[in-house]
């Protein structure tokens, strides 16, 4: 399911809800409104729906499809009267747009009102770039970074060219190539937790990967396998500085980065 | 199948303190995966060929019975004789019959793992019939009394200084030198007189083709050649999905297989064998029997979240790219099929009791899926699992008890709002520095990773206040 590059030109002033996502609102809110100031620059008109919770994505990954159930359709009513529904990580969008006619399968009606509500859900870098043609105003941070694809949005959003389209506008700031850039950090939502040994073993690798990348920063879309990451990274003692990049686009990147003092 | 002696969490947090198996894991997939990446750059056609292949495999496994009964009357006509299994013992059984029947001492047995999937080496051994292993890797499984730990390198558990080891204790003439060719030379001493001195031959099949009754074969030493070919008897066991409808088809099956789980364009060998000695043959078996088993496989077929496994041609690529694979190896997940098609298949022969921790041992990446030559959706089949395990009540009260709450709570936004403000103020009270410590129930994060202290304030908090100023 990947989003080609749109060639038609941006909406005009869209109506856009802001799907602000649980880790976000709860660990990171710098995340959401620089979020809602790249929309915002970008010409939409940004709400954010204060009905939205958890869009159910550890149920669905528990395998407890009845309550997935219960949230989706609570999103989908939440959602539904926007022009597009966009948020700052691949993993929940992916969630919303790639699962949700699955987890509704039994109810056609619903599955279709998934599918179509899909249709106008992004993550939040390709929304900017495929829809709006967005590019980020003067922004500048003297700095190197690396990047790591997180899978959900890189493999069932196609995500991948967008978030590197736009960081490449910020002056000052340059790319070191990631080994390993689409290979997982081991943290998969719960997964991190119940077999934490296996996951450790995993992010340690893409910790080493890092540092081998010479970066200062290390950013990203999905703040879950960013601390995830930037966990392991401080763990060990690393000075490695961990943003999500929408952080960066908004001109963030002076402030504390994931872990640190605010 | 062998009992797991242990949990799956105990059994991998043994493989992960394994340095030695750690560095054998590395060296097998991390090959297996750069050739495969230089092998994929050089087939351009790979996503075409990829639809097709799923498409043949769909189109075959939609009408099974009508290409079984092909094969069956074309292997008959060829002069093979077929015999049909319904499961792992009844198919080990019919082996074993077969080779009393020809008054067997010895058999050669050519790398399978379907002979594995339905316990042909234990039934073996267990009937008092010596069972040679001429695959290298497999030799070296036998020679270390263990299991096959990946399905195309059974034994990428063993470094080659283990093997080294094993070789100068077993073999009756082992190596001098610590090269690579000296130790496949003392191999190929000790096994080469057995391979003419065998009764019966057992192979497996990567593929059976309905338009002519012929079995496929591939492999890299060209044991599977010499191991069938001088016994009277060659037995062959195979998964009835192994069909494809005609040669041709193999053939785009091969380039699909071939590519995706060594990287190399064909295998050095590729045997067709199609019923025993005919008149003026020079060689060959005077008997070709084909097992066909199902263990299982009709259920797949029945079942919408697993059908889709009935694709899989056995490459390894998924396992090759896996992250947790690649740092358990294959023992630790306790069935015949390990990685992440092991993951959707053990539950199928062992049950989803005893492999509930397959399916969850997983991080959803889909990698496994994008390498797939057939697309399996395999991230999706595992969620079956994970789906059918939570109706079956088999997941822990705990997780069931806490979704419960989650749902609960994340259906009355005013209730979400204080929770979040709640288990904010607690995690600023356990802060220190920008990160939390030392906070009850973050232990199994925390043992690993540092967790950053939230924001003082929720999103959702300061927005409202923020709004209110605009």
């Amino acid at each position: 399911m990947t989003t080609p590059q749109s060639t038609s030109a941006p909406p005009s002033s869209p109506r856009v809800g802001l799907f602000v996502t649980c880790l976000v609102d709860a660990m990171r809110p710098s995340v959401g409104f620089a979020a809602l100031k790249l929309l915002r620059d970008a010409g939409c008109r940004v709400e954010v729906p204060e009905a939205q919770t958890c869009c159910g994505q550890p149920a669905f990954n528990s395998g407890d499809t009845a309550d997935t159930a219960v949230l989706a359709r609570r999103f989908i009513e939440t959602f539904e009267g926007y022009d597009y529904v966009v948020g700052p990580s691949g993993s929940c969008v992916g969630m919303t747009r790639a699962h949700y006619p699955e987890a509704l399968a039994d109810d056609p009606a619903w599955a279709e009102r998934a599918r179509r509500l899909g249709e106008r859900t992004y993550e939040l870098m390709s929304f900017l770039v495929d829809v709006m043609h967005f590019t980020p105003g003067d922004v500048k941070l003297d700095a190197s970074f690396t990047y790591h694809d997180s899978c959900s949005g890189l493999r069932e959003l196609g995500v991948f060219a967008q978030p590197r389209t736009l960081l490449d506008k910020v002056s000052g700031l340059t790319l070191k190539p990631l080994e390993g850039n689409d290979v997982c950090c081991g943290f998969g939502g719960t997964f991190c937790v119940k077999y934490s040994s296996i996951s450790n073993a995993v992010v340690t690798e893409k910790t080493a990967a890092i540092e081998r990348s010479g970066a200062q920063l290390l950013l990203g879309g999905d703040l879950g396998c960013l601390m995830n990451m930037s966990g392991k990274l401080k763990r060990q003692g690393s000075k490695v500085r961990a943003f999500h990049a929408a952080e960066i686009l908004a001109g963030m990147g002076k402030g504390p980065a994931i872990g640190e003092e605010d | 199948m062998q009992e797991a002696p242990v949990s799956f969490k105990l059994r991998a947090d043994r493989a992960l303190a394994d340095p030695t198996l750690k560095i054998a894991i590395d060296r097998t997939t991390g090959t297996a995966e750069r050739k495969r990446t230089v092998a994929m750059t050089q087939f351009p056609q790979f996503e075409a060929a990829r639809e097709r292949g799923k498409r043949i495999k769909d189109h075959v496994i939609a009408n099974l019975d009508h290409y079984l009964l092909e094969f069956e009357r074309n292997a008959i006509a060829s002069g093979a004789k077929v015999h049909w299994a319904s499961t792992a013992e009844e198919a080990s059984q019919i082996v074993v019959a077969l080779c009393k029947q020809a008054n067997a001492k010895r058999v050669t047995r050519v790398k399978s793992m379907l002979g594995e999937e339905i316990g042909l080496p234990h039934a073996l051994d267990e009937a008092g019939i010596e069972r040679v292993e001429t695959d290298l890797a497999e030799h070296i499984v036998q020679l270390g009394g263990d299991r096959p730990s990946h399905i195309v390198w059974p034994s990428m558990h063993r470094t080659r200084e283990q093997v080294s080891e094993m070789f100068k204790r077993a073999h009756r003439v082992p190596h001098q030198e610590e090269t690579i060719e000296a130790m496949v030379a003392s191999a190929r001493r000790e096994l080469r007189d057995k391979f003419l001195s065998a009764d019966v031959s057992i192979s497996g099949a990567n593929f059976l083709i309905a338009d002519t009754g012929a079995t496929c074969t591939v492999t890299n030493e060209g044991n599977a050649e010499l191991t069938t070919t001088p016994p009277r008897v060659h037995i062959v066991t195979a998964g009835i999905e192994k069909l494809v409808p005609s040669t041709e088809h193999a053939f785009l099956m091969l380039r699909l297989l071939v590519r995706s789980a060594t990287g190399a364009d064909v295998t050095q060998y590729t045997t067709f064998h199609c019923g025993p000695k005919q008149a003026g043959d020079r060689d060959g078996p005077e008997e070709f029997h084909i097992v066909l088993v199902d263990n299982g496989r009709t259920r797949m077929l029945a079942d919408p979240a697993l059908k889709e496994m009935l694709r899989c041609l056995r490459c390894g690529a998924c396992m090759n790219h896996c992250v947790v694979f690649r740092q358990l190896g294959g023992h630790v997940y306790g069935g015949t099929y390990p990685g992440p098609m092991g993951a959707v298949l053990t539950p199928v022969f062992d049950g989803l009791e005893q492999s509930r921790d397959l399916a969850h041992a997983c991080t959803m990446n889909g990698k496994c899926q994008e390498v797939c030559p057939v697309a399996i959706p395999i991230p999706t089949l595992l969620r079956g699992w994970r789906d059918r395990s939570w109706r079956e009540g088999l997941e822990p009260a705990a997780a069931r008890f806490g979704l419960g709450i989650h749902t609960f709570v994340a259906s009355r936004p005013r209730l979400y709002r204080l929770g979040t403000a709640i288990a904010i103020k607690v995690m600023r009270l356990f802060s220190r520095g920008g990160l939390v410590r030392g906070m009850p129930g973050l232990g199994a994060w925390t043992k690993y990773r540092e967790f950053p202290a939230p924001a003082k304030r929720s999103f959702m908090a300061m927005y409202k206040d923020s709004e209110g100023k605009r």
